[in-house]
């Protein structure tokens, strides 16, 4: 399926990207993760650590488990400091 | 802004008297008005420049709405209205508001609370400092993780 990725803060100025469109069998956060990090050294780099990054599917937040499946948009970004 | 807006997401300063008159216009029956608003601090590392707010236009509206909506559920108000600002903010400025009205303070207290722990971890603002010395994203703080245990 299609994907449209969005990233957001340090994610977004590190790869260079605010979105990208990806093609993906991936069934859960956690295996497009990994299909983005063999993407690129820069992707590779950006989600090494997972406890700094937080995902939303479809504009919800949601825990890296989740499941993806008919998702729109996918997008990964720091804990919010907002407030 | 007299409008009876309860979600504004915006770049633009706000006039933080003039938001909060307009919001007590909306409030039948309260007898207790709450407000808080966060302000750049002129004192981050000493030399702030200014602070810039990225936020996820879309999923800000509505996680901020899913925030109020929780806080209208928990507490017993007669009116709740959150103000979030993103964009380029000079020192001093107002960043954001939250507002609560209830016919008791109690409850006008809690939720104002409960609005700012859950605004800062669940709805999607990210702010960078620029200073002197370069431009540096605002790490997330363990007791904003923590602060939501209480409720």
């Amino acid at each position: 399926m299609m994907l449209e990725l969005r990233y957001f803060a340090w994610l977004r100025e590190r790869l260079g990207t605010e979105r990208e469109a990806v093609e993906t069998d991936a069934a859960t956060i956690g295996e497009l993760v990994a299909e983005l990090r063999a993407k690129s050294d820069r992707h590779a780099h950006v989600f090494a650590d997972m406890s700094a990054i937080r995902a939303a599917v479809d504009q919800e937040l949601v825990a890296m488990d989740a499941a993806i499946g008919g998702a729109r948009e996918v997008a990964f970004f720091p804990p919010m400091t907002g407030g | 802004m007299g409008d009876g807006k309860t979600i504004i997401v915006q770049a633009a300063p706000f006039d933080m008297g003039a938001v909060l008159n307009a919001f007590a216009e909306t409030t039948d029956g309260a007898g207790a008005i709450v407000s808080f608003c966060g302000v750049v601090r002129d004192v981050a590392a000493g030399d702030l420049e200014a602070m810039v707010i990225e936020h996820y236009p879309g999923m800000t509206e509505k996680a901020l709405a899913a925030i109020r909506e929780d806080a209208l559920n928990r507490f017993s108000l007669s009116a709740a209205l959150i103000l979030h600002r993103y964009g380029h903010l000079a020192p001093r400025e107002p960043i954001m508001m939250v507002a609560t009205a209830a016919p008791h303070r109690s409850d006008a207290f809690a939720a104002a609370e409960f609005l700012m722990d859950y605004l800062k971890s669940r709805a999607p603002f990210w702010k960078k400092e620029i200073t002197g010395r370069g431009a540096e994203w605002v790490a997330a703080q363990d007791d904003d993780e923590a602060a939501l245990r209480r409720w």
